[in-house]
């Protein structure tokens, strides 16, 4: 007769077992006490031995699956005489059969009741509950409250049974915006509760770091030219446009041209792909009253210097002010960040995900460097800057950074007095 | 404020009435005479005279069918079981005719009926005097049942059945009976019918239970304020109709459910509140509803060893919230 081999319960604390081989194949006659399957607990690795002699049937769980204690293995047929482990399934003469229309009124005759409904008779299995362990039983709650808040449930550790994740876990974890405990501080210490601007910037940069294997490279400009074009134009062009005229949207101008003949640079890697971007819009960091965003200008390489200009000093203003709205922060597919402006000279800037690269401006500052020219070489004053470039190394080699670089300084360098930037 | 056992303060609540209101008749066994196996009605037949305090015969089925046609026809009568144990010769005069009484006549009769039914275990009652027999009752449609576990519940809920238009069960426990005492206020209050309380707030987890089992609960909750583990303790007070939303505002604040009830699990009390728990408060459960109750045999065991073993404890109720907490 048909026999159900369940997986035996080995000790109180051990719920489950993984199925580690089979011993038997099915249609092979088992002896009983002979055995038949290893099981891995995370007690014991154990046989399990054949509960009956007999031949064994269909294997029920793969090798490698975690199965309850308890729960069926597989089938066997065993000799006549060897009761069943399970109650036999009743036949339906036994149950019977409910008669549609059939008198059943209080006398026996006057109600009739047609209420009888049709039961389908492909009966559908019900899957056994997939076992897992107390970590990864997360309660209604839980799930409810993780996905209320934003939590993700594999970063929280679990203080129920088992590790479970519970309730008052998501709590804490929401209290502290993801992180479960915080590490002992001394008295002298002080707990700063992030704002949740200065979270948004914490997980973004995390997430950068994590995801995007950065490399650095930088470059020195000679924008003693640039500063002589700036001196020169500087009052008819504010005149003009009515705004102040700096250097860096000259050099976001500049930016933006070679972002056009070094397109790796303006890309993403998006799901094991390179998604080269058609426009170029150019976000440019800011240090604002709430902490530091990221303005975009869009189509940066299609605007004029005074277009740029413009819409430049406009974003900034808007920052300073919380008065940027959502457009102005997204789509950006390359960011540079005047670093310079407070006084820095180098950096290794975070890439702003998912974007291929950052570049920064640092500060400009008058050198002593040697010139190279047909009476010899010659030492003068000169203004110079350095530009630092973090890039996505899975995009972006260092050929192309370098290219890149050579191109924005040519582009600088090749700015003089007498130029006629528009 | 005086200071009641749950006899006193039934035996108060039915003497007021009675003076209060003379359509009141107490019907049972040795209820004249002999005051009553509990003494609930001691002096009573001095004071209300023999039509008014009646000794019946040993026959429940007549208690509560006597009780039903002097209700029906204008009287309020107060019917006593002397135990729950021998209420089921009573079943067809309740369940069958009291409880349809407003419902077969259209509301053109009803049944202004009180039956006081002393119930429950723990008192070396053995089998035929320490039955839980609330199910069945509590699963009629037609009927009220209350089961107050303190003195002042006893009045408040004891003085809203008296006066009520339909049939109420009243399940005073036995062993609350002289070890429950508690403050009653001496002046008139009602507590209406349908509504739980809080008897003790927390945060972990959500006790709910009746009867006896709500003072071994808050024993077991003040228990585990050693282990951290802060416990509200919902004390139902109306079996029938279950206060829900009392219930569920609980357990969707703490999370966590334990019943703990004397009677035998399996299609019970326990299983109602546990269905109401799983029917509203899904999204807002953080652990299995727990329920804990006697194994499941025919009756109270007699021996006092197996009878401690039968019933739920402090300590019993106390592990099951340290199991349900750690979960």
């Amino acid at each position: 007769m048909a026999y159900e081999i369940v997986l035996p319960h080995v000790g109180e604390s051990v719920t489950e077992a993984v199925i580690s081989k089979w011993l038997k194949s099915p249609g092979d006659s088992i002896e009983k006490y002979e055995p038949l399957v290893e099981v891995i607990t995370d007690k014991v690795n154990m046989d399990v031995p054949a509960p009956e002699s007999g031949v064994l049937g269909e294997i029920l769980v793969n090798e490698g699956d975690t199965v309850a204690m308890g729960a069926v293995i597989a089938r066997m047929e065993t000799g006549d005489s060897v009761q069943a482990n399970s109650d036999p399934k009743p036949i339906s003469s036994r149950i019977g059969t409910l008669v549609q229309g059939a008198n059943v009124g209080p006398t026996g005759g006057e109600f009739t009741d047609t209420s009888l409904a049709t039961v389908p008779t492909s009966a559908t299995e019900v899957a056994a509950p997939k076992s897992e362990t107390g970590s990864r039983n997360y309660s209604p709650v839980v799930t409810r409250l993780a996905a209320k808040h934003g939590i993700d449930l594999s970063t929280v550790t679990g203080s129920g049974l088992g590790g479970r994740v519970t309730k008052k876990d998501v709590l804490a974890a929401v209290e502290s915006g993801g992180h479960t405990e915080l590490a002992p501080v001394s008295e002298e210490d002080q707990v700063i509760e992030p704002t949740p601007i200065r979270k948004m910037i914490a997980e973004h940069m995390v997430r950068s770091v994590s995801e995007i294997p950065h490399a650095w490279s930088a470059i020195e400009v000679d924008v003693t030219g640039l500063v002589q074009w700036r001196d020169k134009n500087r009052s008819e062009f504010e005149a003009l446009n009515g705004v102040k005229l700096t250097y860096f949207p000259i050099m976001l101008h500049v930016v933006a041209s070679s972002l056009r003949q070094n397109p790796k640079l303006n890309s993403s890697w998006q799901d094991g792909k390179i998604v080269s971007k058609g426009q170029i819009n150019v976000g440019v960091a800011v240090a604002s009253a709430s902490g530091l965003v990221v303005p975009v200008v869009n189509q940066a390489d299609k605007a004029d210097l005074s277009g740029i200009t413009r819409k430049f000093t406009d974003l900034v203003s808007k920052a300073r002010n919380n008065k940027l709205d959502v457009t102005d922060v997204q789509d950006g597919t390359f960011t540079l960040n005047n670093t310079g402006a407070l006084g820095s000279v180098w950096g290794g800037a975070i890439i702003n995900h998912p974007q291929a690269a950052i570049l920064t401006t640092e500060a400009i500052v008058k050198r002593p460097v040697v010139i190279s020219g047909p009476t010899g070489d010659s030492i003068a004053v000169r203004s110079m800057m350095n530009m630092c470039l973090s890039f996505d190394h899975r995009i972006i080699d260092g050929v192309e950074a370098s290219e890149f670089l050579q191109s924005v300084k040519n582009g600088i360098e090749s700015i003089t007095a007498d130029s006629d930037l528009k | 404020m005086p200071e009641l056992s749950v006899i006193e303060a039934v035996r108060e609540t039915m003497r007021s009435e009675m003076r209060r209101d003379s359509s009141i008749i107490l019907m049972g066994e040795d209820v004249g005479h002999r005051g009553g196996v509990f003494l609930a009605s001691d002096g009573f037949v001095d004071e209300f005279g023999e039509d008014r305090v009646i000794d019946t015969p040993l026959a429940e089925s007549s208690i509560c069918g006597v009780a039903l046609g002097a209700a029906v026809n204008g009287m309020r009568p107060i019917a006593e079981i002397q135990f729950a144990d021998f209420v089921w010769p009573a079943i067809n005069q309740l369940v069958g005719e009291a409880a349809r009484v407003r419902y077969g006549t259209n509301g053109v009769k009803t049944a202004p009926m009180t039956v006081r039914v002393p119930y429950g275990g723990g008192v070396r009652g053995g089998l035929y005097h320490s039955q839980s027999i609330e199910v069945l009752f509590a699963h009629t449609p037609g009927l009220s049942v209350v089961a107050p576990a303190t003195p002042y519940d006893a009045r408040g809920l004891l003085t809203t059945a008296l006066r009520s238009n339909d049939p109420v069960i009243v399940l005073e426990h036995k062993r609350t009976y002289r070890l429950a005492k508690g403050e009653v206020p001496e002046e008139e209050y009602s507590i209406p019918i349908g509504r739980a309380e809080v008897k003790r707030e927390g945060s972990d987890i959500s006790l709910v239970t009746y009867g006896l089992m709500l003072h071994y609960s808050l024993q077991a909750a003040e228990m585990a304020v050693g282990q951290g583990i802060d416990v509200e303790v919902v004390d139902l007070r109306t079996l029938r109709p279950i206060d829900a939303k009392t219930i569920i505002e609980s357990v969707s604040k703490t999370g966590k459910a334990l019943i703990v009830q004397e009677d035998t699990p399996a299609i019970s009390v326990s299983s109602e509140v546990a269905a109401i728990i799983g029917e509203n408060c899904f999204f807002d459960l953080d652990g299995p509803i727990t329920r804990l109750g006697p194994p499941e045999i025919p009756p109270m065991p007699f021996s006092p060893v197996q009878e401690a073993a039968f019933m739920p404890s402090p300590e019993k109720i106390f592990d099951a919230i340290v199991r349900l907490a750690a979960i």
